[in-house]
């Protein structure tokens, strides 16, 4: 009968609404019994390329520490520290090293891989490498045609990323320095967007995190050095940056576990590289 | 609901111990009553209190960017550089503008046929496979249409028109009509088939042909109906986000053109929040262009409402 | 010209652009599907999502998805039929009235993106929830809640007066003449508002990325707290940050599975109305 069915997912509804109001009294945090089981629940957010480490981690969390879960959440960088300074999760992941508005609330910073960046062309492109100063002139718009930096006579299609974004950061910080990137640049919202982009539009010039070089794009050499994790390791190429997991405070019980696991030679070796990230063990100190 | 039963079966009766249990029921049945009508009163005030929360949120944000920058130079500033200082947000202002137009050029025209067409011209079969197609459309994820948007329609702007890339307000005008479409033809339809028939029925007596009927009668009356249509197509446009950031660019300067990168409040949005750290001027300056989307959407409903009225009073004056 | 040749002209361009829509439409499926359908395996739609290998499925992602938009059309529904009930048979106008209405409409075009911060901060954080299936549920329901309210409304307005009359003469209360009489004569234009709002929860993507999250359980459960990552969320997550080999594939088979989800729940309860459409009628 309508009425019946009706009623009933009225009283759900009104159930649910309850429960979230009541839920609002609970804490979610993890908790150790004497034999270093843990329970509860650890929560992540932030950056979204980090996502797929952090996924696997947790799977690998879970299978060991059957009673922990993980929820793995984006949102992006500064949503990670933001939500981790807060204290409303337990670990905010990072593309960026934490700035000035985060430096009083004790924050506490945890490399776990080694990002580099490849600059990419469109296959189209006849250029093979560039030197860090045509890098700067492409990216601040000074040379807007290959055939000034070696190439065929086109435009050169600028693909970038979002100026508060980690990538672009990194860029800035390792090729441009103390100039500005030309704002009439096409910038889009992640890697995979860019390798598109990229891929898709002839003359144009990009970077991605090396995980999502592929064939629909070509790399090029920066001062005559590739983009490889051995290139990294010997401090030959240096467009890379810190993928950081950060803490509030040291880390304890099933949170401290989770961040050692993810340190891990083990875990560092089996599954760090496979996103293209460069083991932190691996980096010279 | 036992309760509700109970009354159901509370048929006078003549007898005196029927009397006294009807009025008991009776009793109980108001206060159901009562109770049911307070929980719709509960669930209409639920979304004064959402909006409200939004709001407080969105502008108690805003309000602190206005502390750090003057409103106007966030209003009118050309300039878009977080990292000088400057939150100018013309340039997103402008291209939610030029973008929400275009959508509307694009997409007005197309949906008015579609709907005319739908309204009365479609055969019941043609009206089962149309329906149906333009339900999907609505369904569609916005992140679909902006995949096939960067895959197919930027590269095919590109193409045809010798520009460089292929991104910008073309490119998002263009995936924008095609995602206000369902709202504007189910909304212009019933608006066309609210028309009295006589209205219609008495022009076609007049000797008139089908096109001249809806040309000079129907469109005419169903006039407010439409815009409306168009206002809300404008209110849904202006406020979408994870499509238009794929095929637009997303270059924070006022565009130069329809195919160079531009950006709208929305793609600015999506593009740098979980990017900038809370608190700062440049977060701060992301809830103000979420406050200023409020408020142009809520000036768009009043516009609406205006036409509403205008609807109304034009058919109390027919009458 | 005369005026039968601009007739025809005019019938011929309104009855293209109709044509053109169904082509557009047909292209955006057409290019969903065939690079999506192939990927639709057996092992695709059971296995679990990989984060590290190729070869990972979206079985995690299904359940979830059809988890949450559950769940949030139990909370949206019954609150939007409250108010839309309220709306079209209790408010006189006023201020208070054309408050709420003004209200409904601006949360209607509220942009996703300011509901997902909203969820975030209000849900996730503030209520505790975490990143979990009933905020992101929770927050899609606010999402949906003008929708609803509009269609219930509008469904409620179009039941024949003379029914209200005859189950008020029969001396049933008002409450009770919306329940047994008003409610089950709408029922029919209610499921496509439903189906509407179901349909964009089932494609949205910005609301819950920061609000439900996007992981998944290790294990089938149903437990609400548990972060939930649906079927529009992976399809945008794998697009944009997976590095996978097969990323494209996975993309593909999602967005086909998406789109034919969408078409089964569009046709269902298309169906399901009409039959109860039917069914009332033969009873009237």
């Amino acid at each position: 009968m309508n009425l019946n069915r009706r009623n009933v997912l009225t009283i759900i509804a009104a159930a649910l609404v309850g429960t979230t109001l009541l839920a609002a009294g609970c804490s979610n945090g993890s908790a150790a019994n004497g034999n270093g089981q843990f329970s509860g629940k650890i929560s992540v957010a932030g950056s979204t390329a980090l996502g797929p480490l952090v996924k696997q981690a947790a799977d690998e969390f879970g299978a060991k520490y059957p009673k922990v879960s993980v929820d793995v959440s984006g949102g992006g960088s500064f949503v990670g520290l933001s939500q981790v300074a807060a204290g409303a999760v337990d670990i905010g992941a990072s593309d960026v090293a934490y700035t000035d508005e985060y430096k009083d609330k004790g924050l506490v910073d945890h490399v776990v891989a080694i990002a580099p960046f490849a600059i990419i062309v469109n296959p189209g492109v006849n250029v093979d490498g560039l030197t860090k100063a045509q890098l700067v002139d492409i990216f601040t718009g000074k040379v807007t045609n290959w055939k000034d930096v070696g190439g065929q006579n086109q435009a050169i299609a600028i693909i970038g990323r979002s100026p508060a974004s980690g990538s672009r950061a990194t860029i800035k910080a390792t090729v441009l320095g103390d100039k500005d990137f030309d704002p009439k640049g096409a910038v889009l919202n992640s890697n995979g967007d860019v390798r598109k982009g990229v891929a898709t539009t002839p003359g144009a010039i990009g970077y991605v995190d090396l995980a999502f070089v592929d064939s629909s794009i070509k790399t090029v050499k920066v001062d005559g050095v590739a983009c490889t994790a051995d290139n990294v390791i010997s401090g030959q190429y240096k467009i890379y940056a810190n993928e950081h997991l950060y803490t509030k405070g040291e880390p304890k019980d099933a949170v401290k576990a989770f961040l050692d696991m993810v340190m891990s030679a083990d875990f560092q070796d089996r599954n760090v590289a496979k996103l293209g990230f460069i083991p932190v063990s691996k980096m010279p100190k | 609901m036992s309760a509700l039963n109970t009354g159901r079966t509370a048929v006078p009766t003549q007898t005196g111990v029927g009397a006294a249990v009807r009025t008991r029921l009776r009793g109980r049945r108001r206060d159901t009553g009562a109770i049911w009508r307070g929980l719709f009163f509960a669930s209409a005030i639920f979304l004064v209190i959402s909006i409200a929360a939004i709001l407080v949120m969105v502008g108690r944000q805003a309000a602190a960017l206005f502390t750090q920058v003057r409103p106007l130079a966030f209003l009118f500033g050309r300039v878009w550089a977080p990292e000088h200082g400057l939150y100018g947000a013309l340039p997103f202002l402008v291209g939610s503008l030029a973008a929400t137009g275009l959508a509307l050029l694009i997409g007005v025209p197309l949906g008015l046929a579609g709907a005319i067409y739908l309204a009365k011209l479609a055969t019941p079969r043609a009206q089962r496979v149309m329906r149906p197609a333009i339900e999907l459309l609505a369904g569609i994820p916005s992140v679909v249409y902006g995949w096939v948007g960067l895959t197919a329609l930027v590269p095919f702007i590109r193409r045809h028109s010798g520009h460089v890339t292929g991104f910008g307000l073309l490119a998002a005008g263009v995936v924008l009509a095609v995602m206000v479409l369902p709202t504007f033809i189910s909304l212009a339809e019933d608006a066309l088939r609210a028309v009295p028939q006589d209205i219609e029925h008495g022009s076609l007596a007049l000797g008139t042909t089908r096109w001249q009927t809806i040309a000079h009668v129907l469109i005419p009356a169903a006039w407010p109906g439409i815009a409306a249509a168009g206002i809300l197509s404008m209110a849904r446009a202006i406020g979408e986000t994870m499509a238009v950031q794929m095929v637009l660019g997303n270059s924070p300067v006022i565009p130069a053109g329809l195919i160079v990168p531009a950006s709208t409040l929305t793609s600015e949005i999506v593009l740098e929040m979980g990017s900038t750290p809370q608190g700062s001027p440049a977060n701060n300056a992301l809830f103000a262009m979420g406050l200023l989307l409020l408020l142009i959407s809520l000036g768009l409903i009043i516009a609406v409402r205006a036409t509403r009225k205008e609807a109304t009073a034009g058919v109390r004056q027919a009458h | 010209m005369s005026a039968k040749r601009i007739d025809q002209i005019a019938r011929w361009t309104v009855t293209a652009a109709a044509g053109l829509i169904l082509l557009v439409l047909g292209y955006i499926l057409g290019s969903v599907l065939i690079n999506g359908l192939p990927v639709l395996s057996w092992h695709f739609l059971t296995s679990r999502s990989s984060n590290l290998e190729p070869g990972g499925g979206i079985s995690m992602q299904i359940f979830n998805t059809i988890y949450i938009v559950t769940l949030s059309m139990l909370i949206a529904v019954p609150i939007g039929l409250g108010a839309g009930v309220y709306l079209a048979e209790y408010a006189r106008p006023g201020r208070l009235t054309s408050l709420i209405r003004l209200a409904t409409e601006s949360l209607a075009s509220v942009p996703s993106i300011v509901f997902g911060l909203f969820g975030m901060i209000v849900f996730a954080n503030a209520a505790g929830l975490g990143f979990s299936r009933l905020g992101g549920a929770a927050t899609l329901a606010i999402l949906n809640l003008p929708l609803i309210v509009r269609v219930s409304e509008e469904a409620i307005r179009a039941v024949p007066a003379d029914l209200r009359h005859a189950s008020l003469a029969l001396g049933a209360t008002k409450e009770q003449t919306i329940f047994s009489a008003v409610l089950p004569a709408a029922v029919g234009r209610l499921a496509t508002g439903v189906t509407l709002a179901a349909g964009r929860a089932l494609g949205e993507s910005a609301v819950l990325i920061a609000t439900a999250g996007m992981s998944s359980p290790r294990y089938l459960t149903f437990d609400p707290l548990a972060s939930g990552e649906t079927l529009a969320v992976h399809l945008w997550a794998v697009n944009a940050e997976n590095s996978l080999s097969d990323a494209a594939r996975i993309a593909n088979g999602t967005a086909a599975f998406l789109i034919l989800a969408m078409l089964a729940v569009s046709l269902g309860i298309g169906w399901f109305a009409r039959r109860l459409d039917r069914r009332l009628a033969g009873q009237g």
